[in-house]
């Protein structure tokens, strides 16, 4: 027999599920189901004509030991989540503090800043592909009034990552507000203490505002990283991964491999290990923080 | 943020800082500016070496050109018919998802709402094969289906927000409601809800710039030209159109741009708003 509170706590857990349920069938349908059916594709060869074969984990093995391209894609990402991940960090946190001393103009300059984050990929990318184009570009007018050299940015496998990487740093102004609200509830006390004893602007901003933000930092870096590694759609539409695979990036490749190539059961290998180096990375930046992070109140 | 340093101090530091802004800003707009003159530039004045930054006369004949050349204005109404159903959706959804994190107590409520943050974790690109071959099973393939569905099934980010949101309405308010005989459907509807306008708006915003800005959901998908948003549409005309078309592509992409710049200024303190809202504060 259920006493009456037992009953009680019954029907709240009624009512909480039923709330709850369009999360329950999107978490079941969206993410638990296909996570585990697509570590089951990556154990067979699988063509959307044919059922899936198992094969063990022979998909694993060759992507690791037999296929150049992979390691190739692999490596162009780690290039760009290396520079892009710290360089738009950067930008973003320096054009907040830039944003936050109370300039004149500051919801002109705010918008100026984060406009080009939310604008569609697609258009922008196509946008970015004539403003860098070596002949007839803005930036290389630029370049050549100032009397550097011309470059053929997206066409040249050398400068076709860092092409990229700048323009992902034109779209950190997300980033950018988010630092801004961190930095708008950093106790001015702290900096009247550090005034007081003479503090530099430099040593403010190392020894109260970095500390104070510091869990911000530790966020923005892994949303960051996380979206860096699924990079994928500049990639699509400006470069195709080219030029000679200089921009093949692994999502592209993952893409090209389920959709192009339908190698299903491969492409899913790809997206297991994708998870995997991102789960062990956020682990890692966590461990390693955990003495760096200050959390002030809760 | 570094005020109390001296008037004369804080003058240069103000001074630099606004300096500094200015030339930064210019190099954010560039990218923008440049994509709106060459949009207005005649055929003669596209391929010119140097170039020229401002055509004379302005060609806005390249936006007609635009529409004729791809059915951008049928690809302009798909995109929008997509948000708005993601849109809706995602308010629905997400209220209801968020109302059951915060106003209801239910034993271990608070752990499977760490199972929900959990998943913002997980690359779409794990997902995204078996779900191709869930949605293909079903016969969802070339509809806009799974590209709205899942926005009715509710965002950890969403679910987040509304829920920290909901946390800081005061208890004693559905206390009373309760004890009026009123039940939670009405709590939700009639008192919470009415509360959570700014964090709802919030939602709504996001929800349509992601489902607008959507290329990789639609690339899977749709093989129907008819069917076609926005971003897909510019995406395979840009990759079948040689230099020469450039200023069309430009107009094209103007249009594509243009929308989501208009909801930025007219909803502006909403979005400020909800960065801080989501600006993970505690």
């Amino acid at each position: 027999m259920l006493t009456p509170r037992n009953r009680r706590e019954l029907r709240k857990l009624g009512v909480g599920l039923v709330f709850i349920s369009p999360w329950i069938v999107g978490f079941l349908a969206l993410n638990l189901y296909p996570i585990i059916a697509s570590f089951y594709y990556s154990l067979t060869r699988y063509s959307p004509i044919s059922s899936p074969r198992f094969i063990g984990l022979f998909n694993y093995e060759k992507l690791l030991y037999f296929d150049p391209l992979f390691i190739k894609a692999l490596t162009n990402t780690l290039y760009f989540v290396i520079f892009a991940v710290p360089l738009g960090n950067m930008l973003a946190l320096a054009l907040a503090v830039l944003l936050n001393q109370k300039v004149r103009g500051l919801s002109v300059f705010r918008t100026i800043f984060y406009l080009p984050s939310i604008l569609p990929l697609v258009a922008t990318s196509i946008v970015w592909t004539w403003l860098l184009h070596p002949q007839y570009g803005a930036v290389s007018v630029i370049m050549a009034e100032l009397g550097l050299p011309i470059i053929s940015w997206f066409s040249d496998p050398q400068w076709a990552k860092p092409a990229l990487i700048m323009m992902n740093m034109w779209g950190t102004g997300w980033m950018m507000l988010i630092y801004l609200a961190a930095l708008q509830d950093v106790p001015q006390e702290l900096y009247d203490v550090a005034s007081l004893d003479g503090a530099s602007l430099w040593r403010k901003f190392r020894h109260v505002t970095v500390p104070m933000i510091s869990p911000i930092i530790l966020f923005n870096t892994i949303v960051g990283l996380i979206g860096a590694f699924q990079y994928f759609t500049e990639a699509y539409v400006i470069t195709e991964g080219g030029p000679g695979d200089a921009t093949l990036f692994y999502s592209l490749y993952l893409f090209n491999n389920a959709f192009a190539y339908f190698k299903m059961g491969y492409a899913s290998a790809m997206a297991w290990l994708l998870f995997l180096v991102i789960l062990v990375l956020t682990f890692l930046i966590f461990r390693s923080s955990a003495k760096r992070v200050y959390y002030h109140g809760n | 943020m570094f005020p109390n340093i001296g008037i004369k101090r804080a003058n240069i530091n103000n001074i630099v800082s606004f300096v500094l802004l200015v030339v930064l800003s210019a190099a954010f707009i560039l990218p923008l500016f440049w994509m709106i003159t060459t949009s207005l530039k005649p055929i003669d004045q596209l391929l010119l070496d140097p170039p020229v930054w401002i055509p004379t006369p302005f060609e806005f004949e390249n936006y007609p050109k635009a529409l004729e050349e791809q059915p951008f204005l049928q690809y302009l109404g798909n995109s929008l018919q997509i948000a708005v159903a993601a849109v809706i959706g995602a308010i629905i959804s997400n209220s209801l998802v968020a109302y059951g994190f915060s106003r209801v107590e239910w034993k271990g409520r608070d752990a499977v709402f760490v199972l929900v943050l959990s998943t913002l974790m997980l690359p779409y690109h794990v997902v995204m094969i078996p779900l191709f071959v869930s949605f293909s099973t079903i016969g969802w393939v070339n509809t806009w289906l799974p590209l709205i569905v899942p926005a009715w099934l509710g965002h950890p980010f969403f679910i987040f927000m509304l829920r920290q949101f909901m946390l800081g309405i005061p208890k004693e308010l559905s206390e009373a409601t309760r004890i009026d005989g009123g039940s939670e459907w009405v709590l939700l509807t009639r008192v919470i809800l009415p509360l959570c306008k700014p964090a709802l708006a919030t939602v709504a915003l996001f929800q349509f710039i992601w489902s607008w800005n959507d290329f990789i959901g639609p690339l899977i998908y749709l093989n129907d030209r008819d069917l076609y948003p926005m971003s897909l549409g510019l995406a395979l005309y840009h990759n079948s159109q040689g230099i020469t078309d450039f200023s069309i592509l430009m107009a094209a992409s103007t249009m594509a741009v243009v929308p989501i710049i208009l909801i930025f200024f007219f909803m502006q303190r909403v979005f400020i708003q909800g960065i801080s809202l989501t600006g993970l504060k505690g």
